[in-house]
């Protein structure tokens, strides 16, 4: 119960007054079409520079939590899911919308939303102090395989194509080595004197989550005006209530497979929502209703899609494994303020690791009020040109990436990274595993050195890496997680081909 | 044998380049000095140019199911908007002085984008008044907020 002790610092006027902030930026972020939670998380982060860790992490967490849940207006007004989170949501959200019955569509989803995410805050309070204790047995080669087992399972399940995501993970991975090391003070891959300090990790996540989305925008030319937004009319809450109370099962169901799903590594919120969604339908007495605008659908896909925030930060806190794209970005905002998660993270500083968890379940409360009254306002800002949200996001990326250091070295990377990652993402590479081989890169290659001097020492190499329960738990966890996603990735492709040929 | 299509002649060049990348970091890990400090990237460019000769393989083959590469319509669209970007970031950032070139940059890419008639005067008059909300909202939050110091070069 040690976070009950923290929960007050959540309530000082600053932090409070950032937790606002977040929420309704969130809020409004998320309901704007082409801005991801991880685009909109790492273009914060600069902001959070001038902040103490604790804040800054406040802002990040809030905006985080509310660009999910705000993803479900587009997704219910526009048929544009705000986030991939969102998909499952378009399916009865947006025809409740087309029947008149919108304003009771988004007042669903923003509930089931908050039972959701604090639930999901809820998982994340009781497990991640113990998983953070079991963490401390872990040696240098364990810490390495840990790191290799964040980059191959998000680079495996992540991705459309096995080989490229792995691939991906190895060019993150590499991007990670470039600079000075630190061990011999050697150079290496330096070409360019913005090199020299290697590649800041915040002008690298702005660049490969904004600038792809940029291109993506200018590619659609002219023709990308605001969508037209369905007019919503006014509904009681009492009545939305009423509506949640009487959907327990898709709620629970929700909630449960959100859970369960944000605690593995690199499966995100689309599939949460998603699975929920088929959950729900085959376990409800109205299956047939399902896609004809039924508040069941909404309510599973939405209580998931914010259940699973919470427990995709547990491998995030305890382990240095981001559960998810958005995770890895605060992984960033931990590192750039020099905490570290694990045992580190509880042991030296609880104030912020309690204060940061105590506010996204806060967070999840201030969602939910905000998101039932400004939903028709979030949905106006959805309907800004895409010509416009262009530039903007161009002019905060560089703006952002350049105030990291104060440095156009930066910017250059920024922008060389984005352009590369959106080219790369044409031929299906994705950005995510990138990221992820980024930022564990110096983690996974510091214990690999400790390990190797270790294993020097000791019984060599091979039995210093490759022996032991837990080196062979975690290699078989590697093996087992790429293999299944070779097998999906097979059968998806065998049952398209067959639809292709029945077609 | 028919020519490949433009789908897989792209594929065949973007996995070619990266497969490229892969040799050339295997070949700098394995033959740079001090060797200590090259012993992880000689781990993670041996895995790199091995997948990345399987894409390549692949590629050439025509059995890449992933990616849709860019159709020229696309990347017609993208080309004038990538330039202006790319000489704003690269050049004018630095050249003219950060608000400057951003204005600049902001209000060029805002007309070659938007929707809106080209021809009539209201929606110039919008284009200019995004413009000058957008670039007061940026000064204020980095230059007075957060206490940014950009460069100032030629102009402001």
């Amino acid at each position: 119960m040690e976070f009950l002790f923290y929960m007050g610092d959540v309530f000082t006027p600053i932090n409070f007054g950032l937790l606002l902030l977040g929420t309704i930026g969130g809020l409004i972020l998320g309901a704007t079409p082409g801005l991801s939670p991880t685009m909109a998380v790492a273009l914060l982060i600069p902001f959070t520079f001038q902040l103490e860790a604790a804040q800054g992490l406040i802002l990040l967490g809030a905006a985080y939590t509310s660009t999910v849940a705000g993803g479900a207006v587009s997704a219910i007004l526009l048929k544009i899911p705000g986030a991939p989170a969102n998909i499952a949501t378009t399916l009865d959200g947006h025809t409740m919308a087309q029947k008149g019955e919108g304003a009771k569509a988004l007042q669903i989803s923003f509930l089931a939303s908050a039972v959701g995410g604090v639930f999901g805050v809820l998982l994340l309070i009781f497990l991640t102090p113990v998983l953070a204790q079991w963490a401390l047995a872990f040696g240098p080669s364990h810490l390495f395989w840990l790191a290799i087992l964040g980059v191959t399972v998000i680079g495996s399940l992540d991705s459309k194509s096995v080989v490229k995501g792995l691939l991906s993970g190895c060019i993150g991975l590499w991007l990670a080595t470039i600079g000075f090391d630190d061990i011999m003070g050697a150079q290496r891959f330096i070409f360019h004197p913005a090199l020299g300090g290697g590649i800041n990790i915040i002008a690298a996540l702005i660049g490969l989550f904004a600038i792809p989305q940029v291109i993506t925008m200018f590619a659609k030319g002219r023709h990308n005006d605001g969508a037209e937004v369905i007019k919503v009319q006014k509904h009681p809450v009492s009545g939305a209530i009423r509506e949640l109370a009487r959907n327990k099962r898709a709620l629970g169901i929700g909630t449960a497979a959100g859970s369960i799903i944000g605690l593995i590594p690199g499966v995100g919120g689309q599939i949460a929502g998603l699975v929920a969604y088929d959950q729900s339908k085959k376990f409800s007495p109205d299956r047939d209703k399902f896609g004809t605008g039924h508040p069941e659908g909404v309510i599973a896909a939405e209580s998931a899609n914010n259940a699973m925030v919470g427990p995709s930060l547990v491998p995030l806190l305890t382990l240095s494994i981001p559960g998810s794209p958005t995770a890895a970005v605060l992984l960033g905002g931990l590192l750039i303020h020099g905490i570290f998660p694990g045992t580190d993270l509880f042991d030296n500083h609880p104030d912020v690791a309690w204060t940061f968890i105590n506010s996204m379940l806060i967070g999840q409360v201030l969602m939910c009020l905000f998101g039932l009254y400004v939903a028709g306002l979030a949905a106006k800002v959805a309907q800004v040109p895409q010509s416009v949200m262009a530039a903007v996001v161009l002019g905060l990326a560089v703006f952002g990436s350049y105030s990291v250091q104060s440095s156009m070295g930066d910017v250059y990377v920024m922008a060389a990274l984005g352009v590369m990652m959106y080219f790369l993402e044409r031929f299906g590479f994705s950005a995510a595993p990138l990221v992820l081989g980024l930022i564990l890169g110096p983690i996974a290659e510091a214990n690999f050195i400790q390990g190797s001097m270790i294993a020097n020492a000791t019984d060599g190499l091979a039995p210093y890496f490759l022996g032991g329960p837990l080196n062979i738990f975690l290699i078989a966890v590697v093996v087992a997680s790429v293999l299944y996603s070779g097998y999906m990735e097979l059968r998806t492709r065998r049952y398209t081909s067959k639809e292709e040929i029945m077609a | 044998m028919s020519a490949p299509s433009l789908p897989r002649l792209q594929h065949i060049i973007g996995s070619g380049i990266v497969a490229l990348v892969g040799i050339w970091v295997a070949y700098i890990s394995y033959t740079q000095q001090p060797s200590e400090a090259f012993l992880f990237p000689r781990l993670i460019s041996s895995v790199f140019a091995v997948l990345a000769f399987w894409t390549f393989g692949k590629a050439c083959l025509g059995w890449t199911k992933v990616g849709s590469g860019i159709s020229g319509r696309q990347f017609m669209n993208l080309l004038p908007g990538l330039v202006v970007a790319l000489v704003y970031i690269f050049w004018a950032a630095k050249g003219f002085g950060f608000y400057t070139a951003t204005t600049i940059a902001f209000f060029i890419l805002l007309s070659l984008y938007d929707p809106a008639p080209h021809t009539a005067l209201k929606s110039w008059l919008k284009r200019i008044a995004i413009t000058a909300v957008f670039m007061a909202v940026m000064y204020g939050l980095f230059a007075k907020l957060l206490t940014v110091y950009t460069p100032r070069e030629v102009f402001f």
